[in-house]
């Protein structure tokens, strides 16, 4: 077929060009493969790694003239494994969600921190007794609070406004498009949430087939108007396009957007689940050293607290809960809306992370045939 | 006169030597190795030898002895030690649901213990030990040799007698998703054929100058890259896109009318229809090159219509091309993996990107290599079939 256009040679000229294109390329690759002076963060894009950047990356630099390399993901130890099992690590700090932090750790994907190696707080109580029970893994450092509720729009709403998390659920009365990450975390337990289950009995009942029967046939009640989202600042952008009437959210990206650009949206608090992420150096990191500089960085008391005064994430530790003070560029009082305020508690899941490095893989394995059908 | 030949022969042998070793070690090693691993899974088995050998002689019917204990305890500590027991709990989570954190826990309470009774310092660690079901799921996770994988690739299951039963139906994931794949590929073969034949015929019978233009139109997207055409597809078929916005322009539809035309099915369907178009072209084009316009001229010069002419006397010969760009499509649309990943969204998923799940995520990869074996045999049988109904002689390339 390809007769008549003849067989034609690259011209001599040609060649020194795509010589020359070819050193630029592998030289560029060699270069970037090598920049070993400063380290790489990996966080979650959008306002999430602005505030990271702002309260975390810059003063560190300052700090210890070390340069933090941001890089986005979006969850998951998938990437974190390839280069652990390739011994080709190039992110050294991964900013993580609590039930990946546990099993990677217990996975050799994440060097090991001894609890007692991190920075004490203020008035020299160990980190071992200011963190709160529960949110630290053998592999991990700094966290934050955050927590995962719906917003709407308000624009979208003449009437009535939803206000439980019933309501996410009622197409009858609130029609429209809903936005939901696309994975069974937060979406089984508030549907069971919706239907009724106590807050603290959910993990039981989604514990049995029964539960998980439930969860996913209050899922089929709406699932033909959902909009499934993969990154943090998706819902933002859907709720302000109005694309969607409401949708589940990191309940920082949606301060941001009120507080920062004015964006008429609400959180409704109630059915929320909380959880916390961990920062963690990644196995086999040929910056170790400068790795565990900044997570010892991140871990201050100081650290967690100031990214809490650019996104509504309450701090892990005890004694950062009294530094919650005002947003550092609006001025606006943080407390009311951070997940951890009483008044926003009424109606709250802890998300159980053990709980789901137990259940992850069948249930994500279910769900993904469940959207498919 | 017999030495030189045969040592010309070798020669020649001899040169195919690095396309045969590159065969081997790229198409037939890993190959074998998935086979393997889809029944082969040493895992655990290599971890917990003596709890697995004591487990062997156990009942089953009731909590096992003092002694299994012991050497269950003894083992995990080591593999504990080395950080090597997230692998292990990880595959006998599969076969019980919580079983990941009952390993994990229980060695990290046993740490430095050395308690009279291990039965109860085991069950205060974590009191799932006490019952039959989690040491069940260590001897099933221990079975070096297992059909497990296929079980769950097939969407069935063991009962706790061990009979095989299938899954409920809310339960079943694989079988569904490769009919799905299998229709898919199907109605892509045949839009390819549809669309692709008369290209090819207008190719083919064109003057060489047009012919050489339309098969550059038909060459420049096959050599473009498979991403820029699928992203590219996504920028003319999103909701604001400029299929939506040209028909909302027009009239045809109202503003909040637009078409959902990406991220489902649809889009699958005309991504991958496009990208396989021209593996339809170029063998009709090649085939129906070889026809002389002679014959369609005869058979009008004997009374027949276009029409008569054209289902009596061409596409019978140009059913080998048909056949060589319906199984080259088929084929190569049945294992697809990025245009769905790419504009799939939720309903246009494939069979491929289930494997890709256990390949990259889950790291089931017994489970991912099952599928892969199930995938080929099924595109084996299917080609039997159709060796069997068009007859794979018949089939030309050009």
């Amino acid at each position: 077929m390809m007769r008549n256009r003849g067989d034609r040679k690259v011209p001599a000229r040609n060649q020194g060009t795509i010589r020359l294109a070819l050193l630029v390329a592998a030289f560029g690759i060699w270069n970037t493969g090598c920049s070993s002076e400063g380290i790489t963060v990996v966080s979650w894009g959008g306002s999430y790694e602005a505030a990271a950047r702002k309260a975390l990356f810059e003063p560190f630099s300052a700090e210890t003239g070390i340069t933090v390399h941001v890089e986005s993901y979006n969850g998951g130890l998938a990437q974190i494994r390839a280069q652990v099992e390739t011994g080709n690590v190039h992110w050294d700090v991964v900013d993580l969600e609590f039930a990946d932090a546990v099993k990677g750790c217990d996975e050799g994907l994440l060097e090991v921190i001894d609890i007692d190696e991190l920075p004490p707080a203020p008035d020299g109580t160990p980190a071992r007794d200011d963190y709160f029970a529960g949110t630290y893994s053998d592999c991990g450092g700094g966290a934050v609070y955050y927590s995962t509720a719906y917003a709407y729009n308000r624009d979208s709403f003449t009437g009535e406004r939803p206000s439980t998390i019933q309501d996410f659920f009622d197409l009858a009365k609130f029609p429209g498009r809903r936005g939901m990450r696309r994975v069974p975390f937060v979406n089984l337990e508030m549907a069971l949430m919706a239907d009724g289950v106590p807050t603290e009995e959910v993990y039981a009942v989604l514990s049995t087939p029964e539960g998980v029967d439930r969860a996913f046939r209050k899922l089929d009640t709406i699932k033909a108007e959902v909009v499934w989202w993969e990154a943090g600042a998706q819902p933002p952008q859907m709720l302000a396009d109005q694309e969607v009437v409401m949708s589940t959210a990191y309940n920082g990206r949606i301060f941001n957007a009120q507080v920062l650009e004015g964006q008429p949206f609400t959180i409704v608090w109630d059915g929320q689940v909380l959880d916390y992420g961990q920062a963690a150096i990644v196995a086999g990191t040929p910056r170790l050293e400068a790795a565990k500089q900044f997570l010892m960085f991140a871990s201050r008391v100081e650290s967690i607290a100031a990214i809490g005064r650019y996104i509504a994430y309450s701090p892990t530790r005890r004694s950062g809960m009294s530094l919650i003070s005002t947003h550092a560029e609006t001025g606006v009082d943080m407390r009311p809306h951070m997940p951890s305020a009483p008044e926003n508690l009424t109606r709250a899941l802890r998300n159980d992370a053990v709980w789901w490095t137990n259940h992850a893989e069948e249930l994500t394995e279910r769900f993904s045939a469940w959207l498919a059908r | 006169m017999a030495r030189p030949l045969s040592s010309a022969r070798f020669r020649a042998a001899a040169l195919t030597l690095p396309l045969l070793a590159f065969v081997g070690v790229t198409f037939i090693a890993p190959l074998g190795s998935m086979l393997v691993r889809s029944f082969y899974e040493p895992h655990v088995a290599d971890a917990l030898p003596r709890t697995l050998a004591a487990l062997r002689a156990w009942d089953g019917s009731s909590v096992p002895s003092e002694d299994t204990f012991r050497i269950l305890a003894t083992e995990l500590r080591p593999l504990d030690q080395q950080r090597k027991l997230g692998g292990v709990a990880t595959r006998v989570n599969r076969l019980e649901g919580g079983m990941r954190s009952t390993i994990m826990d229980t060695a990290r309470a046993l740490r430095g213990a050395e308690p009279d009774s291990w039965r109860e310092a085991v069950i205060a660690a974590d009191p799932a030990w006490g019952e039959e079901a989690a040491w069940l799921a260590v001897r099933r996770a221990g079975e070096r040799y297992t059909i497990r994988h296929y079980l769950n690739a097939l969407d069935l299951d063991r009962d706790p007698s061990g009979n095989i039963v299938a899954q409920s139906p809310e339960r079943r994931i694989y079988v569904p998703l490769l009919l799905r794949t299998l229709g898919v590929s199907l109605a892509i073969t045949v839009i390819c054929l549809i669309l692709g034949y008369p290209v090819a015929y207008l190719i083919a019978n064109a003057s060489p100058a047009k012919s050489n233009l339309l098969l550059l139109l038909v060459l420049v997207p096959f050599w473009t890259s498979l991403l820029v055409r699928t992203t590219s597809w996504i920028v003319l078929l999103q909701n604001q896109g400029v299929v939506n916005d040209l028909l909302v322009a027009a009239g045809v539809i109202g503003d909040d009318g637009r078409l959902a035309l990406v991220y489902n099915m649809v889009g699958t369907l005309v991504a991958m229809t496009q990208v396989l178009l021209p593996f339809m072209i170029l063998p009709l084009y090649a085939v129906m090159r070889s026809i002389s316009p002679m014959y369609l001229r005869a058979a009008s010069s004997l009374g027949a219509t276009f029409l008569q002419g054209f289902v009596r006397v061409y596409w019978p010969q140009s059913l080998p091309g048909v056949a060589a760009g319906s199984l080259l499509v088929f084929i190569l649309s049945i294992g697809y993996y990025i245009t769905p990943a790419l504009v799939g969204g939720r309903t246009g998923q494939l069979i491929s990107n289930m494997i890709a799940y256990h390949m990259q995520e889950s790291l089931n990869w017994g489970l991912a290599a099952a599928l892969g074996v199930i995938l080929l045999l099924a595109v084996m049988s299917l080609y039997l079939v159709y060796n069997r109904l068009v007859g794979i002689e018949r089939m030309r390339l050009s």
